[in-house]
Formats: C-alpha cells, sequence, structure tokens
C-alpha cells in the first residue's frame, strides 16, 4: 500500500484527502529500535557519507590531468568557487572553500534526496538540519566580524554614518535586528520552507494520481488522476531545479555572511 | 482539513521546532562532512589546481624561452650567413683584382720578351746584313776584276761573243749566289 496513505490519518476512508504536515512525521526505523532513529535522521548520515564518498573518489589522489571521477568532481568545486566563493569573497576564497563546499554538496544530496526513489524524503525539509548549518555560518560571521574588525568596530560599522540623529533611533534597531536575528531566520527557513513546501506539491500531486487512478477510480476522477501524474513529473524537474538552487543559495548566503564579517560593508 | 491553527495547536508536531536529537545529527553530519571533504580532500584538489596551473605556466614559459632562444639561434646564423656573404664577395673581388694583375704581369712580360726577341732578330739581322756586306764588297771587288780580266782577255771581236761573255758571268754570278744561298740554308 501507498506508504503516503498509510500515513494519512484513517478514517476519511472515501473521500480523498491532502497530505499535510503527518508527511513530516516519522515513527522509529524499526519496532523496538531507538526513538531518535527515524528515516530522517538515517539519510541525514547516509547523504553525509556519501558526500563524503563521492567526494573520496574524486579527491582523494588528485592528478594533474584529471580522469573519471575527478572531472566530475572538478566541474562541482570550479562552480562553488567560481559561482559562489569569488564574487563574495575575492583573494579569500581558497581559504573557505573547504567551508562552501561542504555546504552546497551537504546540502544538494539532502535535497536531492526528495525526488531519489524509496527514499523520497528531502532531510532539509526537517527544520532542525538547516538550523545546524545556518546557526553554524551565523556563529562564524560573528566570530570572525569581531576577530578581523574589533569588537566595537564591528558593531558599529554596519550602521551607516551622516545621518541625522533621530534616524539612528529606528535604523540602529532595524540594523541589528536584520543583521542577528532575522538573516540567520531567514537563511535557515528559506532552505527548510523550499524543500517542506516541494515535498507537499510532490506528495500531493502523486497522491492525486494514484487516488484517483488506482484508490478510488471513477469516470469523473480519471482525468483528474492522469492530471496528478503528469503535474507530478512536471513538479519533479522543478523540484529538482529547486533543490539545487536552495543549495546554492544557501551557499552563496553563507559566503556573503562570511565576507560580512571578514570585512565591513560599505 | 488542516489549517494553520490546528497544524500550531499539535505543539510537538510543529515543523517549525527542531527536533532535538536531530539537531545532534545534523551537527554530526555536518562535522563529518566538513572534516573529510573541507579539512582532507578540499586541500588535495587545491594543492592540485594550483600544480595544474604552475605547470601550464611552466609550459608557457619553457615554451617562451625556447622559442627566444631558437630567435636567438636564427639571429646568430643570419650573421654568420651574411658574414660568409662579405667573404665570399670580399675574396671574389680579391681573386678578380689579383688576376687582373696576373693578366697585366703576363701581358708585359710578354712584351718584354717579344720586344727582346725582336731585337735580338734584328740585331742578327744587322749582323748577318753587315756579315753580307762586307763579303760581298770583298767579292764584288774580285768579281769585278775577274770580269774585268776576262773582258780585257777575250778578243773584242763581235758583240755577240761580247754578249755572250757577260752572259756566262752573269750565270755564274747567278750560281755562286744560289750555292751561297743553299749552303746558307743547310
Amino acid at each position: 500500500m501507498n506508504p503516503l496513505l498509510a500515513a494519512a490519518p484513517a478514517g476519511g476512508g472515501e473521500e480523498f484527502q491532502a497530505p499535510g504536515p503527518e508527511l513530516f512525521e516519522f515513527p522509529p526505523l524499526f519496532a523496538g529500535g531507538p526513538e531518535w532513529l527515524t528515516k530522517p535522521v538515517l539519510f541525514a548520515v547516509v547523504g553525509a557519507l556519501l558526500v563524503c564518498a563521492v567526494a573520496w573518489s574524486a579527491f582523494a589522489s588528485p592528478k594533474l590531468v584529471p580522469r573519471g571521477m575527478q572531472n566530475l568532481g572538478e566541474v562541482g568545486y570550479l562552480f562553488v568557487r567560481d559561482q559562489v566563493a569569488r564574487p563574495f569573497l575575492g583573494k579569500d576564497s581558497d581559504r573557505w572553500m573547504p567551508l562552501l563546499l561542504s555546504l552546497f554538496f551537504l546540502i544538494w544530496t539532502w535535497n536531492i534526496m526528495a525526488v531519489v526513489p524509496v527514499v523520497q524524503f528531502p532531510v532539509a525539509s526537517h527544520i532542525a538540519f538547516p538550523v545546524v548549518l545556518a546557526v553554524s555560518v551565523y556563529l562564524l560571521k560573528i566570530y570572525l566580524g569581531i576577530k578581523n574588525q574589533g569588537f566595537k568596530r564591528y558593531f558599529t560599522d554596519m550602521i551607516p554614518k551622516g545621518l541625522p540623529l533621530p534616524t539612528y533611533f529606528l535604523l540602529v534597531p532595524i540594523e541589528y535586528l536584520s543583521t542577528f536575528i532575522l538573516a540567520p531566520f531567514t537563511h535557515a527557513v528559506r532552505l527548510f520552507a523550499n524543500m517542506f513546501a516541494g515535498h507537499v506539491i510532490l506528495a500531493f500531486f502523486s497522491l492525486v494520481g494514484f487516488w484517483f487512478l488506482f484508490e478510488q477510480p471513477t469516470i469523473k476522477g480519471v482525468p483528474l488522476g492522469i492530471a496528478g501524474v503528469i503535474m507530478t513529473i512536471a513538479m519533479t524537474g522543478f523540484e529538482m531545479f529547486i533543490q539545487f538552487l536552495q543549495a546554492f543559495l544557501f551557499t552563496m548566503l553563507a559566503a556573503m555572511y562570511i565576507g560580512s564579517g571578514l570585512h565591513a560593508d560599505h | 482539513m488542516i489549517t494553520a491553527a490546528s497544524l500550531l495547536a499539535a505543539e510537538g508536531n510543529n515543523p517549525l521546532i527542531p527536533h532535538t536529537y536531530e539537531l545532534v545529527v545534523g551537527i554530526f553530519s555536518f562535522a563529518v562532512v566538513v572534516l573529510v571533504v573541507g579539512k582532507m580532500l578540499v586541500p588535495r584538489i587545491q594543492k592540485t589546481l594550483e600544480e595544474r596551473t604552475e605547470a601550464i605556466e611552466g609550459g608557457l614559459k619553457r615554451a617562451e624561452s625556447a622559442q627566444a632562444e631558437a630567435e636567438q639561434t636564427l639571429e646568430q646564423y643570419r650573421s654568420q650567413l651574411a658574414e660568409a656573404r662579405h667573404e665570399a664577395a670580399r675574396l671574389r673581388e680579391q681573386a678578380r683584382e689579383q688576376g687582373a694583375q696576373i693578366i697585366a704581369e703576363m701581358r708585359e712580360q710578354a712584351q718584354v720578351e717579344a720586344r727582346r726577341i725582336t731585337e735580338s732578330a734584328q740585331a742578327q739581322i744587322e749582323a748577318e746584313r753587315q756579315q753580307a756586306l762586307t763579303r760581298l764588297r770583298a767579292e764584288v771587288g774580285e768579281l769585278a776584276v775577274e770580269l774585268a780580266s776576262r773582258v780585257v782577255g777575250e778578243s773584242l771581236e763581235d758583240e755577240a761573243r761580247q754578249r755572250r761573255t757577260v752572259d756566262r758571268f752573269l750565270e755564274e754570278l747567278e750560281e755562286r749566289t744560289r750555292t751561297q744561298a743553299g749552303e746558307q740554308v743547310s
């Protein structure tokens, strides 16, 4: 039986019910197992190990003339370096590539799991994972800011100078709110929400297809079911784009925040 | 229907509240990736990329220096060739001058020789002429005396006889001259 239906609250029976937040609730992997060992946890770790394995096969013993996996790895490395790191970090790029490359490929791998058959769950749609990454970047940003610019200058240089005094009563709280509270919050939530919504959309359309074609097939329902299948395919393609885009965006913002810690914004 | 209210109502299931154990697993996963990929692998590929850049730049530099060297050698060869041509032209000129000089010398020598030969021939001729003259002078006297004696000795009766006598004398004279010439030739 469809796991989506299994997860869906019983009782509706005849009526179609759109999938909701129960999509994101998982029991322990096996009966009697520890409560924390759920599907998202398993695939968070699997994703991390997968990134390590692929990176290992590509970069373990790199050659001057690349072959096979190294070619692929270099494409990824150069993409992150040239599109993410360099625009924000310039000559500091190489110093921060270890972090940015790890972030990008870990997030992308976690996201891709949404469309991997059988797995079909974006790890980042559980907010704990984006939070860990965003908080890490946030702490790093503040640490770098205080270390490179000094405590006082870090907290004052971000406020524009030379404005009429009353403006500062408005400007200072907004600036601090945006830099120290909203930025990390949106950093994490943007990734989480995109993956969450994407998963709901995919689950919805696939359930429409499954429900009206197999579960409760009716003359009226069949076209709807077919539309659901087509939309599932289309949205899967779209989701793959979003998965990449969100990984890219998250890493790009991380590079931007690190850059703002290294040098005061002007 | 699921509403935002019911969503928030189920406090334990609020998707905006992170699960503690997932935070721990997230930190662990992220740490593993940063350690393995970031700390171990990225420096390797960075080193390789740097080495590649260096290799390419080094290759370009080597090619440049090789080309410069080749150009220098070519220049050297060209200058050597020009020098050789110059030298050849100089030698040719010298040879021509020498040739002209030799020809002039030879000509002069030949002229001197010719003059010498001519002079000696002239001297010889002169000597022979003198000798002939001397002998002729002596012989003419003798002959004249002989002729005169014959003319006197013969009876000058008739003209015919007279004539014969003169003719005979002349023939003898001719013969003598011939004999003399033959002696001289032989």
